[in-house]
């Protein structure tokens, strides 16, 4: 009798995981797509810097430290929204912060900068998104942090929030800078 | 009225700018086939569930932009593919490719299919075995069920009554 009662919860059971995974389903961000380029070398780059357009930077020069890679763009709105956090990671001192400036005019980052202040070492020029295409950029801002041997670590996708600075970049830049 | 000028002669210099950046590069006709037909498997990571063929967004244009070059080049198809799957993983095909963690995606139809099928087999074969379970009648049931056919019986014969007198009415 009881074993015949059961029988009636196995629809119910099967009906609760499914419920399970849908409602997981609906809190997963479908725009955080898994980067390809994670552990793999950071492809190589060398640009114009934008406030001296005559010297260029190239990836190559960050050999040997870690650092961060923030791709940005005057004309990004949620560039201004981590920006803040940019400007007091930039006064902390504890990871050189590099921009790469995506598909902008350069007077309008300069001005950009002027405005709201300039968190970087410098700013690359990548004014027809090539570079960006190679980094996988498909959404501004995007933060790549990169290793002493020149190995992408880990990808920021969208803009960089108190929390993933805490508890994910800074935790990583440190492991990275001991070893 | 100061900032309607302003914001008339901001659109105006503004559109020749977003005009430049609807032209379409090469006008080559087989590569333009193509390119439609092989963005057409791919998904437009800004715009997502939309092809890359059909997408408005930056992005499309540019790896479309991107695309055209490569095939101007003589790229392959598959050369192409290869490209944008090292910049923007597996997720910019809209075919996941069968891997290690794919395969239950792909295996998954199956596995249901297989498991309907064996409780398809499994719940027949009981009802079978059930089936032809026979108990011997006692002689109580043997007597109700005599009552039982002969009152079946009886309501049939009346049965077949009402039936003759509805055919005699239509006759009539």
């Amino acid at each position: 009798m009881i074993k015949q009662r059961l029988r009636f919860l196995v629809p119910l059971a099967l009906f609760i995981i499914m419920v399970a995974f849908l409602g997981r389903g609906l809190f997963l961000n479908p725009r955080e797509v898994p980067s390809p380029l994670i552990d793999k070398p950071a492809p190589a780059f060398e640009l114009g810097q934008l406030h001296n357009p005559q010297y260029n930077f190239a990836s190559r020069d960050m050999l040997g430290q870690v650092w961060l890679l923030n791709v940005w763009a005057s004309w990004c709105v949620s560039c201004r929204a981590e920006h803040p956090l940019l400007l007091q990671l930039a006064r902390q001192n504890v990871v050189p912060l590099y921009g790469l400036n995506y598909k902008d005019r350069p007077s309008d980052a300069i001005a950009w900068l002027n405005d709201l202040g300039d968190p970087y070492s410098l700013s690359a020029v990548d004014m027809n998104g090539r570079v960006g295409m190679d980094y996988g950029v498909y959404g501004v801002p995007e933060t790549y942090v990169i290793d002493k041997q020149g190995v992408i670590r880990y990808k920021q996708i969208g803009p960089v929030t108190p929390d993933a600075l805490k508890n994910k970049i800074l935790p990583l830049v440190r492991e990275l800078q001991a070893s | 009225m100061k900032n309607i000028v302003l914001l008339v002669l901001v659109l105006l210099v503004q559109a020749p700018v977003m005009a430049k950046e609807a032209v379409p590069m090469a006008a080559d006709p087989v590569i333009e086939a193509r390119l439609m037909e092989l963005s057409e498997n791919l998904r437009c990571l800004v715009c997502q569930n939309q092809a890359l063929a059909g997408s408005d967004s930056d992005f499309a244009k540019d790896l479309r932009r991107e695309m055209r070059i490569m095939m101007k080049e003589g790229k392959t198809d598959q050369e192409i593919i290869d490209f944008l799957v090292q910049r923007f993983g597996d997720f910019i095909l809209f075919n996941p490719p069968v891997k290690s963690y794919t395969l239950l995606l792909w295996m998954g139809p199956l596995l249901l299919l297989l498991l309907g099928a064996t409780i398809l087999v499994l719940v027949l074969r009981r009802r079978g075995l059930a089936g032809n379970v026979t108990t011997p009648l006692s002689a109580a049931d043997h007597q109700r069920a005599e009552v039982l056919l002969r009152s079946l019986d009886a309501d049939a014969d009346q049965g077949d009554k009402t039936r003759d007198d509805k055919n005699e009415g239509h006759k009539s």
